[in-house]
């Protein structure tokens, strides 16, 4: 007897960068010179061709769903558009930090290598289509995003963040991962679709069913913590703040696509029909990300913790789409809905590359900008930067016409359109709330005088030219929405 | 085949122009804007000269091509939708339009040319180069669109340029002050056309003019109830409230008195922004909205009085005023009461006539008033003027044509389209036309009796300025711009056999059988030379001479009379040169109450209440809460894994217990 | 369905009963005279120098992950060997992709100087 060949062309874009990965590894090994330019080359390339891999396989499949490797792997539009979403993230990333990075000596092959390998771990899990890819593919991430966070070794306050988010996050995927077990036993399947058909089946209030709704509230609590949302949101802002600027605005990236997809992987995918019972539990997360956030983030002096509070609420908000999907079993608004969700995660990725962009931007030799004084008088010292960030915090706070805006239009109105007046309500005054830090950000920078320390600009020109256009995606998308919406919508249609 | 093919090409090839005719400006006014500094003075000039000419190009092929009857009405892009409600930026491409594109893109064209030359020293160069393209685009985006958001876009979108500009020189206090009112009374005027936009929303359920206009005639007979219930015409509120908006746009009386102090702005927009273009906006929308005016005579008649007070009491302020610019600016004034008083006895085309001619000799007055401001070193008062002729012969030629033009000699332009004007009042029925045709009558004695104060005090009679610095005369990049202006200053005219009287708008514009008073005037048109001979018989031309001849009289043989009569008028004069005090009431009634009213709320309301107790009260809640909340980020790994498995427990038992069952 | 277990629970008793009643027996029967001889710590024949909770090398550490890291591919290798009759060549390239992944780290290892002691 042999074995039949799965569809091994599915998961090219796996393939490939599992290759480019170990490759680099390799190649760095033999490789010369201080500024690893060979290297960051080759990572680049590598990131290249996982990219046109990805397109690949998406013409290839014309966005046909289409499963290999024994129904462990998909192929969608969602996945293939996330996966392309990610590696450019990674991609903007690591051209944004490449000098910053240089500055600091952590520009080694090692990180390079650790950064694919995360990327490799989000493509998994967007991919997933059974419980274990995805925690395989989580664990991968994780275990990645550890070692970038510790990475600069002789820091006894990146340490300390590694240790935490090492030990919390281990927590969380022991909380996962009996999730997972309970909807083991409760279905007798681990493949996402499967435990789809027999949740469908199920009958209401039978002992199964409680069975599972136990495991969902672990699988929510896992995935909570994935995407930082209170009360597993604690790591966050240690994090963030403790890791390089560099790494954070790996972490606060790609990752969030990566979460997205696990959730919509797990919740709509696989639990649809449980939506009833999981949907109040976004809310109460959601609600208690964005109050917390938001409030918590006015008292931070220090930008990159006042960013990560803002994650916290900017995730809560994106929960606010998945949570209005469906209405007393009806679909009707589900796609709309989610892909709100999808949309309002791809902004805020964005938003977030630019702003943590900015900071790693801004920060010189020896000198880190992350203090919220290091902001005062940009304006006076380097007027194009002060305005892409004005751009940012705008977006962030969803001031029309930016992206942030249409994407909280887009998700209030799915919310509303679901009956939830009282959440839409209260999301709007949350983000007043928030709006108050972001635009203090913008006070800062153009009404403030420089500090007199304040050392001139040392960023290099490719960084500053990627930055403007993502800090200009931002409004262009605010003015001109649709195609990235039409996209999103074509992605969870797709599912 | 082959012909629907060339022409669903060709439907493709003008849907590009048009697009071409608003956003060449504004790609040059962003290039000189963002990259001024690069592009250097040469390179602003170059960048936006050219967008405008591409767009006055493209704009005169659009009019082509509508002159063969082609009308173009449909979206360009959608932004938000919002229910039922569409809001998208879409044209609306007919011969009304076409013809304010020629007439925009034109005059911007000179005056982009003209500037080179007047703000040849100034350091923000390619800041005004930019603003000037940058209204150049509003303008355009106005006037063609074809629903009521874009319209009241472009309508912000000129008057911000428009305050821009007049604060341009931003250190002097009285420019600031000037800009400041400009907004402010522009704010009156745009509530009201608000309002108006708002109405039409609730009960049309739609801002597209079409899809208004065809639901304009069942709704004639509609009433809503204001102030204690009395029944007002649906239709009739809402026209006085877009007129209101016109009001402020377009200056007319009692929301004028922004106009002459916008003159504290550099001279080329003076001719462009607050002579030929922007200020002509209300005239254009009320001409534009004229499906809808011509259904509540009571809007009509309100648009005739406010248009013929404007009109004569503006005019006799020109009389008295010594600062050249002013004179012009009040002259503006009155020139829009003439236009207003043309809406409102339903001439909608002799009032688009108007103001093409209008645009024409005003833009010609005011480049050459700006041209003698930099011949005598930036002096604008006309008593240290006199004798200019000789030293600037091109400047004095081409204002003379536009001070003719402007008095209404034939056959000059201004003849045409005003005396159209005083025809088509004489024939209107409009209650308040009997009041509105002895006005703008009477006007045309003081029009010419300003205009050529203004001409006699200035370039004839005794050189009154600093003979230490002669004046000389401008470069060509100012005279050039003055004759191509001229030339239409004379000339369009004669177009009025086919703009007024050959029903050239079409279905652009509506007029009720019962106020077809342009289509009677039609009727006894027979050919320019006729008109013309019984315009050389009818009273307004003597009137007009009658007023050149009165100038030269005070102003050439006799000129201590003016001083003399001014005494003997005693407080009428005084209250003229005053300008009838409003901007004094203004000042002490609405500024002076504002800021009464404004310390008191100021105190009261926000310091006590709402700074005290919802702001900072929110604010210090909020910050307070936010260091409880920060108390739970101790650094604490247990601490933090106890919150997560606490929240895992809390979330389980709200589930098995406590929620809800479905 | 309980019953099926019923294996495993006498397993679990068993072993604990072998672990526990030689402890048992040794401490009851056993005699019982202490003296500070023999309560010293027992290294080699040595004397006693240092306490037994101190630090050690932190490359002990590493050279135990590493250990284990390419102890457990065994654990991965023998069931394949044994059905490799029947999986074929996908499975034997399945395995030779695995192994080369963990050459990959082999080398890196390797290279980066962590088998060395010094």
């Amino acid at each position: 007897m042999t074995t039949p060949l799965p569809d091994f062309a599915l998961a090219l874009p796996e393939i490939v960068l599992l290759a480019g990965a170990c490759a680099l590894l390799i190649f760095d090994l033999f490789a010369r010179g201080e500024r690893r330019e060979g290297s960051v080359r080759f990572a680049g390339l590598v990131l290249l061709a996982t990219a046109a891999a990805t397109l690949f396989v998406l013409l290839g499949t014309g966005g046909a769903l289409a499963y290999t490797f024994n129904g462990l792997y998909v192929a969608d539009v969602m996945a293939l558009l996330l996966k392309l979403g990610a590696t450019l993230a990674v991609a903007l990333a690591l051209a944004y930090s490449r000098r910053y990075l240089h500055d600091r000596g952590l520009l080694k092959g090692e990180l390079l290598a650790l950064l694919l390998f995360a990327l490799l771990g989000m493509m998994v899990m967007m991919s997933a289509n059974s419980l274990l890819t995805l925690y395989l593919g989580l664990e991968l991430l994780s275990l990645c995003l550890y070692s970038l966070v510790a990475l600069n070794r002789d820091s006894p306050v990146s340490t300390e963040a590694a240790m935490k988010y090492f030990v919390l996050g281990a927590l969380a995927s022991g909380l996962l991962l009996y999730g997972m077990s309970m909807i083991y036993g409760a279905t007798g399947t681990l493949t996402i679709t499967e435990v789809a058909r027999q949740v469908a089946n199920l009958q209401a209030n039978s002992a199964q069913h409680g069975f599972l709704v136990f495991g969902v509230v672990f699988l929510i609590a896992g995935l909570a913590f994935k995407l930082g949302v209170v009360p597993f949101h604690m790591w966050i802002p240690d994090v963030y703040q403790g890791a390089p600027t560099a790494v954070t605005l790996v972490i606060g990236t790609a990752p969030k696509l990566a979460a997205f997809a696990m959730a919509v992987r797990l919740l709509v995918n696989g639990l649809l029909d449980l939506a009833a019972d999981w949907q109040q539990m976004l809310v109460i997360l959601s609600v208690l990300s964005m109050a917390i956030g938001n409030i918590t983030a006015i008292a931070q002096t220090n930008v990159k913790r006042m960013l990560a509070y803002s994650t916290i609420a900017h995730m809560g908000f994106m929960l606010l789409g998945l949570l209005s999907g469906v209405v007393g079993g009806n679909w009707l608004n589900a796609a709309e809905a989610y892909a709100a969700a999808m949309f309002y995660t791809v902004v805020y990725v964005l938003m977030s590359l630019g702003a943590f962009g900015m900071l790693v931007h801004l920060s010189g030799k020896g000198f880190e900008c992350e203090r919220l004084e290091d902001l005062k008088g940009l304006n006076r010292r380097s007027p194009w930067q002060a305005f892409i960030m004005l751009l940012l915090m705008f977006s962030l706070a969803g001031v029309p016409p930016t992206a942030g805006f249409y994407a909280k239009l887009s998700v209030l109105s799915a919310t509303v359109a679901a009956g939830q007046i009282w959440l839409a309500v209260v999301a709007v005054l949350l983000s007043l709330v928030g709006a108050f830090y972001y635009l203090r950000v913008v006070k800062l920078m153009y009404f403030d005088d420089p500090a007199e320390t304040a050392p001139a600009l040392e960023g290099e020109r490719d960084a500053r030219v990627l930055l403007s256009a993502n800090g200009l995606a931002l409004l262009v998308i605010g003015i001109v929405p649709q195609p990235l919406m039409g996209l999103c919508f074509v992605a969870i249609k797709s599912l | 085949m082959a012909g629907a093919l060339a022409w669903i090409d060709k439907m493709i090839a003008m849907k590009t122009l048009y697009l071409l005719v608003p956003l060449a400006p504004l790609a040059g006014a962003l290039a000189a804007g963002l990259a001024g500094r690069a592009l250097g003075r040469a390179g602003a000039h170059r960048v936006t000269i050219l967008s405008v000419l591409v767009s006055f190009l493209a704009s005169c092929v659009v009019l082509a091509d509508v002159l063969q009857g082609n009308v173009f009405n449909g979206g360009v892009y959608t932004w938000l939708t919002s229910g039922e409600t569409r809001l998208e930026i879409g044209f609306l491409v007919d011969r009304l339009s076409a013809l304010m594109m020629v007439v925009v893109t034109f005059v911007s064209l000179m005056v982009h040319v003209y500037t080179i030359g007047y703000m040849a020293e100034d350091p923000g160069y390619q800041r005004f180069f930019a603003y000037i393209s940058l209204f150049t685009f509003s303008m355009l985006m106005l006037v063609m669109s074809n629903n009521f958001l874009q319209l009241f876009f472009g309508w912000e979108a000129v008057g911000v340029v428009s305050y821009f500009l007049i604060g341009f020189w931003y250190t002097r206090p009285s420019a600031i002050f000037a800009s400041l009112k400009a907004f402010l009374v522009n704010r009156v005027g745009d509530f009201g056309f608000v309002l108006g936009i708002a109405l039409i929303l609730t009960h049309f359920g739609t801002l597209d003019y079409a899809a208004v206009f065809a639901q304009a005639p069942a709704a004639a007979g509609k009433t809503v109830e204001l102030f204690g219930g009395a029944p007002w015409l649906l239709l009739s509120v809402i026209c006085i409230c877009l007129f209101v908006g016109a009001m402020g746009k377009s200056a007319q009386f009692p929301l004028h008195v922004w106009l002459p102090d916008s003159m504290e702005g550099p001279t080329p927009i003076s001719a462009l922004i607050h002579a030929a273009t922007m200020v002509t906006a209300g005239i254009f929308m009320v001409a534009r909205m004229s499906p809808l005016f011509e259904l509540s005579p009571s809007a009509l008649s309100v648009v005739l009085v406010i248009g013929a007070i404007t009109a004569i009491f503006m005019g006799l302020v020109a009389l008295t005023q010594f600062d050249i610019k002013r004179v012009i600016a009040y002259s503006t004034l009155s020139q829009l009461g003439y236009m207003t008083v043309a809406l409102g006895a339903s001439a909608y085309s002799a009032a688009i006539f108007h103001l093409m001619t209008h645009a024409f000799f005003k833009a010609v007055l005011f480049l050459a008033a700006g041209s003698v401001i930099i011949g005598l070193h930036h002096e604008q008062d006309m008593r240290r003027m006199g004798g200019l002729k000789k030293y600037m012969p091109w400047t004095y030629w081409t204002l003379l044509i536009g001070a003719i033009a402007s008095a209404g000699i034939p056959p000059f332009a201004g003849f045409f389209s005003k005396d159209a004007i005083i025809e088509a009042v004489k024939l209107s029925q409009t209650p308040g036309a009997g009041f509105a045709y002895l006005a703008v009558l009477s006007c045309v004695f003081v029009t010419a009796a300003y205009t050529f104060r203004l001409v006699f005090m200035a370039f004839h009679g005794e050189p009154r300025f600093d003979a230490a610095h002669p004046p000389h005369e401008s470069p060509a990049v100012v005279t050039v711009p003055l004759v191509l202006l001229a030339i239409p200053s004379v000339a369009s005219g004669w177009l009025i056999g086919r703009v007024v009287f050959g029903d050239y708008f079409g279905s652009a514009i509506a007029v009720a059988p019962a106020h077809a008073n342009i289509a009677h005037m039609s009727g006894e048109y027979h050919g320019l030379w006729s008109y013309l001979l019984h315009g050389v018989s009818a009273p307004p031309f003597w009137l007009a001479l009658a007023g050149i001849g009165t100038a030269y009289y005070l102003y050439r043989v006799r000129t201590d009379l003016p001083k003399r009569i001014a005494i003997a008028l005693g407080p009428l004069y005084a209250l003229i040169e005053r300008k009838y005090g409003f901007d004094e009431l203004y000042q002490w009634l609405f500024a002076g109450g504002a800021r009464l009213l404004g310390a008191g709320l100021w105190k009261g309301g926000d310091e006590r209440t709402i700074d005290g107790i919802l702001v900072n009260g929110s604010a210090r809640l909020v910050g307070w809460s936010s260091g409880v909340v920060r108390l739970f980020q101790t650094g604490y790994i247990y601490q933090y894994a106890f919150a997560m498995i606490f929240g895992v427990l809390l979330i389980m038992t709200w589930f098995l217990f406590l929620a809800p069952r479905a | 369905m309980l019953a099926e277990y019923f294996p495993i629970l006498l397993f679990i008793l068993v072993g604990l009963a072998v672990g526990v009643i030689p402890v048992v027996l040794g401490a009851l029967l056993g005699p019982h005279r202490p003296d500070p001889e023999k309560n010293s710590p027992y290294e080699c024949g040595f004397e006693a120098f240092e306490d037994a909770r101190m630090k050690f090398d932190v490359r002990y550490y590493l050279v135990a992950i590493l250990f284990i890291l390419f102890d457990l591919e065994i654990a991965f290798l023998f069931p394949w060997a044994a059905v490799l009759g029947e999986i074929g060549l996908f499975g034997f390239v399945s395995m030779m992709v695995f192994l080369a992944i963990l050459v990959v780290g082999f080398v890196y290892e390797w290279k980066k100087g962590a088998l060395e002691w010094e």
